[in-house]
């Protein structure tokens, strides 16, 4: 029974490692960059959704609500002023405007909100379900971050799979020229892709500020890197991937601190990814991308 | 009449190379028009250009009588031009009756759409049999008949074809030959960019012949077909 506790409380962490993994993989596959500021578009939304709380007194939906939207305008402008004017560079020139990016919001939110931690209020309540006498205790927070995170995967693979903008997504992610000569307009679907992976990572800073309740400027810098992770493990630019990168990586740690060490844990989920990639270095479901004009 | 199209003196640049100094040609309404040239000489930078995905750093790409130099490449698609790249470049990932559904990505009316669906059907009747498969598993012929397929889903008044025959069988060139006849038969103007300058010359009414980013020569394709240093040149088996 312990042993199950742990798996639904690693499925958990995992899915909330998934959201935010979604929005580093589909940048990736669209924009060809690592958006290194993602993990801190959820330290942004935290803080607007604790501000609309305590400061504004709002309803948890509406600010829910809030930080989506401000987190959502927020990817939509640093895609704007700091990558666009980018998109001939080289790689590298990029990804270090992206960890320039993520400093700046880290030290913005420090100057704004000052480098002490808060303790965040969860947002769905702080009951518990008790499952077989009492042998199993699910926390609110689990079932609504599991049920969440099943909703918006499922909604997003329709989203990508049905609609006219999400096939042009992964026309884009395939072949920006040939998407271009087939009428796709390529910075607007980049945009909506950074509008989209940035949704995600308020969500995602909804649900992990609810149920790990310390927030601080660097909150977003850990799980950001355990979700780039996340996407690498499940083969970076797929999004299935992403999904199944991100649940076994939050299982993986959520076993190792049951039952071997907390100390350990992130070594051992960082071990487990140098493991994998070496025997598999596209990730799980990753597939060899030809890049072309 | 004016032409559909008319490049005016054109210069292309890749970085600090110049690919093409200075390019000028015209095609006007209902014709093949053929550019020829050995490998190297600059013909799909010209297409890349006519059709926006490429900007040229002077001169001018007039269509339609109207200045498209500065238009963006999704946008121009929308003016009727339809683009089938060299290398097919079909979304290999994706059905492919997504792909062929892509290329009508710009138009909004679902029973035009499914007219020019049959329309394409009609043309290449293996794309329906495969529809549901992965574009990315079929045949050079038919990844060739697919980025056709696809380009002819926008209903172009004007379809540029970048090495259509490029890696196909004798047997299969000829079939793609024919299907560019019969789609210039039913209205369409075409530019066709080709290394078996034979086969061109044989469907073009007018050919340009491209050397190292100038035009060499040009006339009526028949004539060009029995000048003696195009014989030499490209004509050789
Ligand atoms: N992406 C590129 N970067 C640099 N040079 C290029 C690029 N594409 C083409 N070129 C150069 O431009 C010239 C024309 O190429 P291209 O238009 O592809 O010729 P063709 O289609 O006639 O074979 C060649 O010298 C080629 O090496
Ligand atoms: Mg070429």
């Amino acid at each position: 029974m312990e042993f199950l506790s742990a798996i639904i409380a690693g499925i958990s962490l995992g899915s909330i490692y998934a959201l935010i993994a979604l929005g580093y993989t589909m940048v990736y596959g669209i924009a060809k960059m690592l958006n290194f500021a993602h993990g801190d578009v959820i330290m942004v939304g935290a803080f607007m959704m604790f501000i609309a709380l305590t400061k504004m007194g709002l309803h948890p939906i509406l600010c829910i609500i809030f930080g989506t939207v401000i987190c959502t305008i927020l990817g939509v402008v640093i895609e704007k002023l700091a990558y666009k004017p980018l998109r001939k560079a080289t790689s590298l020139a990029v990804l270090i405007t992206a960890i320039g990016v993520s400093y700046f919001l880290q030290n913005s939110a420090q100057l704004i909100f000052g480098a002490g931690s808060k303790t965040f209020t969860s947002l769905f309540g702080s009951g518990n379900i008790s499952l077989f006498d009492g042998q199993i205790i699910i926390s609110h927070n689990t079932i609504v971050t599991i049920c969440v995170s099943v909703i918006i995967m499922i909604g997003l693979t329709l989203f990508i799979n049905k609609t006219k903008t999400g096939r042009a997504m992964l026309a884009v992610s395939e072949d920006k020229g040939a998407a271009q000569l087939m009428g796709i307009n390529v910075n607007k679907t980049i945009s909506i892709t950074f509008a989209i992976g940035s949704a995600l990572a308020a969500i995602a800073g909804a649900l992990l500020c609810s149920s790990y309740p310390i927030l601080s400027p660097t909150t977003g810098a850990m799980p950001g890197i355990k979700a780039f992770t996340a996407a690498v493990l499940g083969g970076i630019g797929s999004i299935p991937g992403a999904m199944i990168g991100g649940i076994l990586l939050g299982v993986i740690e959520n076993i190792s601190k049951v039952y071997i060490s907390t100390q350990l844990s992130d070594a051992i989920v960082f071990g487990i990814l140098i493991i994998i990639l070496l025997v598999k270095p596209t990730g799980i479901l990753g597939k060899k991308m030809n890049e072309k004009v | 009449m004016a032409p559909l199209l008319q490049v005016d003196n054109i210069e292309v640049y890749y970085g600090v190379i110049k690919a093409l100094k200075g390019i000028s040609f015209e095609v006007n309404k209902g014709e093949i028009v053929a550019l020829i040239g050995a490998n190297g000489a600059g013909k799909t930078t010209i297409l890349h250009t006519v059709t926006g995905l490429l900007k040229p750093k002077t001169g001018k790409v007039i269509y339609n009588e109207k200045d498209i130099t500065k238009t963006p490449a999704h946008k121009i698609v929308t003016m009727g031009m339809a683009h089938v790249p060299e290398g097919r470049r079909i979304f290999s990932q994706l059905s492919v009756l997504d792909n062929i559904k892509l290329g009508a990505f710009t138009r909004k009316d679902k029973d035009e759409i499914e007219q020019s669906l049959k329309y394409v059907y009609e043309r290449f009747p293996r794309l329906e049999e495969r529809k549901n498969q992965i574009a990315g598993t079929l045949s050079g012929g038919e990844q060739q008949m697919l980025a056709m397929g696809r380009a002819l889903m926008s209903k172009p008044d004007f379809i540029l074809m970048d090495e259509p025959s490029m890696g196909l069988s004798p047997l299969l060139v000829s079939e793609i030959f024919d299907i560019i006849k019969v789609i210039n038969e039913g209205g369409t103007t075409v530019l066709l960019v080709e290394q078996n300058a034979k086969k061109a010359l044989s469907i073009a009414d007018r050919a340009y012949v491209l050397e190292t980013g100038t035009i060499a020569l040009s006339g009526n394709a028949q004539d060009l077909m029995n000048d003696e240093s195009v014989k030499k040149a490209y004509l050789s088996e």
